[in-house]
């Protein structure tokens, strides 16, 4: 029974026809998509404290009216990833107590410090950017809830990244200083960016599996070389460098090649070394356990005005 | 049921040192908001169309959040919310039987018929 219940998923899989939240699945593909969706969500709100550092300090009222508007998306994109996670069977605490006590975990990315205006530019022209690029091919993932959710989020990025570039472009046209300080910025984000893309090949052991799925559609290096195929061409424009001697192109292959990355540091940071980790937990826990009397009055006034409702009635 | 999954991918680092991550489902939190849907109607004169979840204490509430987390871009002119647990499906593993008499009916659409090429406008 169980054999023929999976073959009916594989097929449906293979046949591109969308896996529906109160259809059949393997309990480990569904515990494999929790965890993905639910990590996700979490790196969207988590997400929100590097840029959320900026908005009172953003140099015109124009340039704070778009980083609002952009870390607003960034909470939305949150939201509809949970309720996608939710249609799996998790609750949305579950999730959040798994946020809290450090059990899921979050992109690594968002443990490195927002340091200077420039920094606006390139989280949204790198860090939206790997994640745009990482995301596109989820909008087709297996799992219905999922893919539709990413459509969305989708739609959403592509003026988070043109926006931090437009950043950039300006520094990049400014004063000495100006300049300087978006070299910087891109110099300390550019390794980072890469490691979003995560684990090597050979390193994720289960990525076959995954693909197999259609959870996941490209291999974490496909994507990451697609990457740094873009950004060393629009870094020309802007008249910078990335932070890398051995980037070069390579005609045979028709790619970048670049130098090795660190992934001392990446896991480093993945396990809470990394230089913000405890600060961004921190601003979490304490926005959730701050809110606490607003979600308990909302609900208890609620429920207050039913039983009124009900004994009018 | 919960095991160790290891797989790494975008969005997923694998377990923290303190051990897998809870992933079952049966866990329930009273104080937790009720869970609502969200229809849209993306334009006067067309239908609502589902676009999502969200968690509200009430409905009033419920229709302000879908505003913030489903329309910041014009998506819509008008909001449903209704509390999920109103919602009554279909069973899938029925699907076939369920709309397996409207699969030999080809006679319901207007392609079934054969009629000579003179007929103009029908
Ligand atoms: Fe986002
Ligand atoms: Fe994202
Ligand atoms: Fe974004």
């Amino acid at each position: 029974m169980e054999q023929n219940l999976e073959k009916i998923f594989q097929d449906k899989i293979d046949r591109e026809v969308r896996i529906e939240p109160k259809d059949w699945m393997p309990e480990k593909y569904r515990q494999t998509l929790i965890r993905q969706i639910s990590q996700h969500a979490h790196s969207e709100i988590i997400g929100m404290l590097p840029e959320g550092n900026w908005i009172t300090r953003a140099p015109s009222l124009r340039r704070k009216a778009i980083l609002l508007a952009k870390v607003q998306d960034e909470a939305g994109h949150g939201l509809y990833l949970y309720s996608a996670a939710e249609t799996l069977g998790i609750s949305r605490d579950q999730m959040y107590d798994q946020l809290h006590t450090g059990k899921a975990k979050y992109s690594s990315i968002f443990n490195y410090p927002s340091l200077s205006w420039a920094d606006m530019g390139v989280v949204g022209w790198l860090v939206d950017g790997a994640a745009i690029m990482n995301q596109v091919p989820l909008c087709r993932s297996s799992f219905g809830p999922y893919a539709r959710a990413m459509v969305r989020v989708c739609k959403e990025e592509s003026f988070h990244q043109r926006q931090g570039f437009e950043i950039l472009y300006v520094l990049s046209k400014g004063t000495e200083a100006q300049r300087k300080m978006a070299q910087d910025a891109i110099n300390r984000w550019w390794w980072p960016s890469l490691m979003m893309f995560g684990p090597k090949d050979d390193e994720s052991p289960n990525t076959i599996q995954s693909m197999k799925w259609k959870i996941k559609r490209f291999s974490n290096d496909e994507l990451r070389q697609k990457f740094v195929d873009v950004c060393a061409e629009q870094v020309k424009v802007l008249g910078f460098t990335l932070p890398d001697n051995d980037l070069k192109w390579n005609e045979e292959r028709g790619h970048y090649d670049f130098g090795a990355i660190n992934w001392d540091e990446f896991w480093q940071v993945v396990q809470g070394n990394g230089p913000c980790n405890k600060e961004r937990l921190d601003a979490r826990k304490k926005a959730w356990e701050e809110g606490a009397w607003v979600r308990d009055a909302a609900l208890a006034y609620a429920n207050k005005k039913a039983k009124q409702k009900q004994a009018a009635a | 049921m919960s095991f160790q999954i290891n797989k790494l991918y975008y969005g997923d680092y694998g377990e923290s040192k303190n051990g897998a991550a809870d992933i079952s489902t049966t866990q329930q939190n009273a104080a937790e908001w009720p869970l609502w849907e969200v229809f849209i109607r993306s334009k006067q004169g067309l239908d609502h169309k589902h676009a999502g979840s969200l968690h509200a204490a009430d409905a009033a509430m419920a229709i302000e959040n879908a505003r913030d987390v489903y329309t910041r871009r014009m998506e819509g002119v008008s909001l449903w919310v209704v509390e999920s647990k109103y919602i009554h499906a279909s069973n899938p593993d029925e699907a076939g039987s369920l709309y397996d008499p409207a699969n030999d009916k080809a006679y319901r659409h207007p392609t079934f018929y054969d009629l000579p090429e003179e007929v103009k406008y029908m």
